[in-house]
């Protein structure tokens, strides 16, 4: 039977195809004030062009009515471990769109665009000095792309001494999946590497895995997990020693700003992922912008263009300039500019002091949480925790059979964001919930997250039903994602 | 005079909530936290400059903006991969609403109905417009789609040589070479754009259309060619075209690769942008297809939902063995430029395209006129024609600016001599002019 919540429902998915009526235009046409041309010949022409027809009042209530659909930062609490869910600044949204830097073009001259020049040159040497590297490209993406960059890099290095033998590359298996899946199209072969009880790389598996067709160990600090590698120079120096390239994921940075870096541990590749440390806002997934940050030996492999500063009596001047074993483009242009302006606004908003302060305040909010709730959840390392802490939901499943996602659905009842879950991989961690506050959080929004923690855990025992089939209050109750794999609809069609 | 003491209006801790906290933890100071960061390396020095209120931020960003030759303040005649249209106020004002640009990836999809809804619009939408029978979610750009629809098309049909044509875009080609280098199998080849000599082991052949120097090709012939060799057809197209001309669907591509960035977002320097893959919709298709794909579902209550779905091929599922290693399907700028998509409608996008046809085609009549310039290439182009210039291109452009008006694509290692030029929606017949103008004074001062 057809209710009004029913009825509002089955409105808000109707798609822009079935809102179309014949005539309607959603945006004012401009006048032609040139003289017309000919068309050309019919045959190049399409006869016929089947998208939507709606009005502008109409688009803009259809997407705002499905806002209350979305979880969002600027709406909720949201500690997606290993994503760094940090408040997004809206100065920086506002700087990214002044004209001087959202109207220019990719190609103009550089001597019409050396303020852009200028400002990827100091985001460039901020991001080197933050991770202590010896310099950096801005113009990977994402972060997996930077990770394709610095496995092309190290590649390249190999190849340049006449290393052809070097086609393994070592990584843990709490890495993230994209670590094995960017070595891979770099043209590596991947051997995983075990992570011991208390969370670190083990030593006797990976000194039994390296050797002379070692090409480089990726790893991250700190791991997945949350934690730092106590093992941490003992590995460096035996990937060192037998020639590999140390490759750090920089995906949990926002743990390490100011505590340590990187470079100086004796790292040949960095990458830092600036939709998260560096607040450019995630967007629905992307877009995102990665630096990739190299020491000295690595330098001439950097890709282009890279921007470079020179200075003489007529003042400063940047370029873009290709290194000198440059890997190559990774894109068409500069890489995404607007992000790069963004991480800049916010760096240079809390500058040395408040970007040291990022850290101290994000590594204290998660072992709050992690004091909080150990007893309530297992705690598979209990130790401190850098930025992030992983829980496990297996008491739970044991004894009263809700799993680590009934906990997150039910969660979703409360106005959270549900933590990472099942990552990292089970293997590594069982029933795993990953937790970053990340340092923009109150403690008064951290304490109700506990309360609602210990509330879950306790339902798990009173009625586990409550968590079996939550959410309970969401547009939308569980989805079937088998049915979507099994019978793909992937677009709109005309019935 | 009042100083404060927080440290930073983006995180709400004080000092008596690190206190508190502190002691739940039971350590002493935070420095603790971090004991196990070895001892010699710990709480090095950050030579960053010190921080700037906002007011302060602005000046400093405005001072960098200043510092450029911005579009609007000059006439611009770039093109080349990156377009500069009129953006409708709702593109922006709708994809800039805190529940979508501040939300993640929708690994919880009870809670991100709205961002997979938005996705699936985008998937239909381009479907519709290239003709093709699926769409992914996303990609980096145009460019990094192409690399990666090349690979997919070398996995499809189990050979190893991506032909390209040679009038496809010069940064498109280096960026399949970079994607393509760790692949010691895979071969890439440029080919005359004609297809006259088409390697009978080719994986698939790659064409732009309209091609980089503007003009467009009848593909129908090549479609059937490339596929009596058991290849695939991968088409590269202007979005923009396609308000007017076919879509690649009519002659039988198999892949469409193209860069969204021309529907409804701004040129920011190069990025983010937003690439586009569709393709057939076969199962030995799919399988193939990299990045994100939304599904349509239901939920327990029977209701339509949507999910990502086909995660199998995805890296955080099948690790080393994904079909990529791509995790984002830039999504914020996907939904802009389904937005436009919707705003433009199926007018609008035959209004915009036809714009920038006459502007362009007004322009390329005045310059063919003046003395000492010519068109080099003969055929029906879009928006974008080279003009054979009587100074070499970057000189040209030296002195346009002096017109404010920043010229068009040094393309003298292609054509001697050679200059691409475009025109959108957005270049009035004032600026046109303008441009018409300074080029004759240019080349009469040249001899």
């Amino acid at each position: 039977m057809t209710t009004p919540e029913r009825w509002l429902e089955k409105h808000n998915r109707k798609l822009l195809m079935d809102r179309s009526a014949p005539g309607r235009i959603g945006a004012s046409h401009a006048r032609l004030d040139v003289p017309e041309s000919e068309l050309p010949d019919a045959a190049l022409l399409r006869d016929n062009l089947d998208m939507p027809e709606v009005s502008e009042s109409e688009i803009v209530r259809y997407f705002s009515q499905l806002s209350h659909y979305n979880f969002s930062i600027d709406h909720n609490f949201y500690p997606l471990g290993s994503c760094t869910m940090k408040y997004n600044p809206k100065i920086n949204d506002e700087m990214a769109a002044l004209p001087g830097l959202s109207e220019i073009h990719p190609f103009q001259p550089e001597e019409t665009v050396q303020g852009a020049l200028k400002l990827i040159w100091h985001i460039q040497e901020i991001l080197a000095e933050v991770v202590g590297m010896a310099g950096a490209s801005v113009s990977p993406k994402a972060g997996a792309e930077s990770e394709f960059a610095g496995m092309l890099m190290a590649r390249a290095y190999h190849l340049s001494r006449g290393d052809d033998k070097r086609k393994k590359v070592l990584i843990p298996d709490s890495a993230h999946g994209t670590n094995p899946a960017s070595a891979v199209v770099a043209g590596f072969h991947v051997v995983s590497l075990p992570t011991n009880e208390q969370g670190n790389t083990d030593l006797a598996a990976l000194e039994a895995a390296i050797g002379d067709d070692l090409a480089g160990f990726m790893l991250t600090q700190p791991s997945t997990l949350g934690i730092f590698d106590t093992n941490l120079s003992e590995v460096i120096q035996i990937v060192r020693d037998a020639g590999g390239i140390l490759y750090g994921d920089g995906a949990n940075l926002n743990a390490l700003l100011g505590k340590v870096k990187l470079g100086e541990l004796g790292f040949d590749v960095v990458h830092s992922n600036l939709h998260k440390t560096f607040t450019q806002p995630h967007g629905g997934g992307g877009p995102g912008a990665g630096a990739v940050l190299v020491s000295e030996r690595l330098l001439p492999y950097l890709p282009e263009p890279h921007v470079t500063r020179a200075e003489d009596e007529d003042g400063e001047r940047f370029s873009l300039t290709t290194p000198p074993q440059s890997i190559g483009r990774l894109g068409p242009f500069q890489g995404n500019f607007g992000a790069l302006v963004r991480a800049y606004a916010y760096i240079r908003t809390l500058g040395d002091v408040g970007v040291s302060q990022i850290s101290e305040d994000a590594v204290i909010n998660a072992n709050y949480i992690l004091s909080q709730l150990r007893g309530t959840f297992d705690l598979p390392q209990d130790r401190h925790c850098k930025h992030e802490v992983v829980f496990s939901a297996k008491n739970l499943k044991d004894n009263f059979g809700v799993s680590g996602k009934d906990v997150c659905k039910r969660l979703i009842d409360s106005g959270i964001h549900p933590p990472t879950m099942y990552f990292p991989l089970p293997d590594v961690v069982e029933e795993s919930l990953l937790i970053e506050p990340t340092e923009t959080e109150s403690k008064e929004t951290l304490d109700q997250f506990i309360e609602v923690m210990k509330l879950i855990a306790k339902e798990a025992e009173e009625d586990p039903d409550l968590l079996l089939n939550a959410p309970h209050n969401t547009p939308n109750t569980r989805l079937d994602e088998a049915l979507a794999a099994r019978r793909p609809v992937l677009r709109w069609s005309r019935d | 005079m009042h100083d404060t003491t927080a440290t930073s209006h983006y995180s709400p801790n004080t000092d008596s909530d690190r206190e508190a906290m502190l002691a739940a933890i039971g350590v002493e100071s935070a420095a603790n936290l971090f004991d196990d960061i070895p001892q010699d390396y710990r709480f090095p020095a950050l030579d960053i400059p010190a921080p700037l209120s906002e007011f302060e931020l602005r000046q400093e960003l405005g001072d960098l903006a200043a510092l450029n030759a911005t579009p609007g303040d000059y006439a611009c005649f770039l093109g080349a991969g990156s377009y500069r249209h009129h953006v409708p106020a709702i593109v922006r004002a709708l994809a800039f609403r805190g529940e979508f640009l501040t939300s993640y990836t929708p690994y919880q999809p009870e809670v991100s109905q709205r961002t997979l809804q938005a996705h699936y619009e985008f998937q239909t939408l381009i479907c519709q417009l290239t003709g093709m029978e699926v769409a992914n979610a996303g990609m980096y750009d145009g460019a990094t789609s192409l690399a990666e629809a090349a690979m997919m098309a070398a996995r499809i049909t189990k050979r190893n040589r991506i032909v390209l044509a040679e009038t496809v875009s010069p940064a498109y080609q280096s960026v399949v070479h970079t994607y393509t280098q760790g692949h010691d199998n895979l071969q890439v080849d440029v080919i005359a754009a004609d297809g006259s000599d088409i390697p009978e082991d080719a994986a698939c052949v790659v064409v732009q259309q309209p091609n980089f120097f503007g003009y467009l090709n009848d593909l129908e012939e090549m479609a059937s060619r490339v596929h009596e060799l058991g290849a695939l057809l991968i088409v590269s197209v202007d979005l923009a075209s396609l308000g007017m001309f076919r879509a690649p669907g009519s002659y039988d591509a198999d892949i469409v690769v193209a860069e969204a960035q021309t529907l409804g977002v701004s040129p920011s320097y190069g990025g983010p942008y937003v690439g586009v893959l569709a393709c057939r919709g076969g199962r030995d298709f799919l399988r193939q297809l990299p990045g994100r794909i939304v599904g349509e579902t239901v939920d327990t209550e029977g209701r339509t939902g949507y999910v990502l779905t086909l995660q199998t091929r995805e890296q955080h599922i099948r690790r080393e063995r994904a079909t990529s290693n791509i995790c984002t399907s830039v999504g914020l700028i996907a939904l802009m430029s389904a937005v436009y998509m919707a705003a433009q409608g199926k007018q609008g996008l035959r209004h915009t395209a036809e714009l920038c046809y006459h502007k362009a085609h007004y322009l390329a009549s005045l310059i063919e006129d003046i003395p000492g310039y010519s068109l080099p290439l003969q055929g029906t182009f879009f928006r974008e024609f080279v003009v054979q210039c009587p100074l070499p291109p970057s000189e040209v452009n030296r002195r346009l600016l002096d017109y404010k008006v920043i010229g068009g694509l040094d393309v003298s290692d292609r054509f001697e001599n050679g200059m691409l030029l475009c025109c959108t929606d957005v270049n009035t017949r004032g600026e046109i002019e303008a441009l018409a103008s300074a080029l004759a004074e240019i080349g009469a001062n040249a001899s």
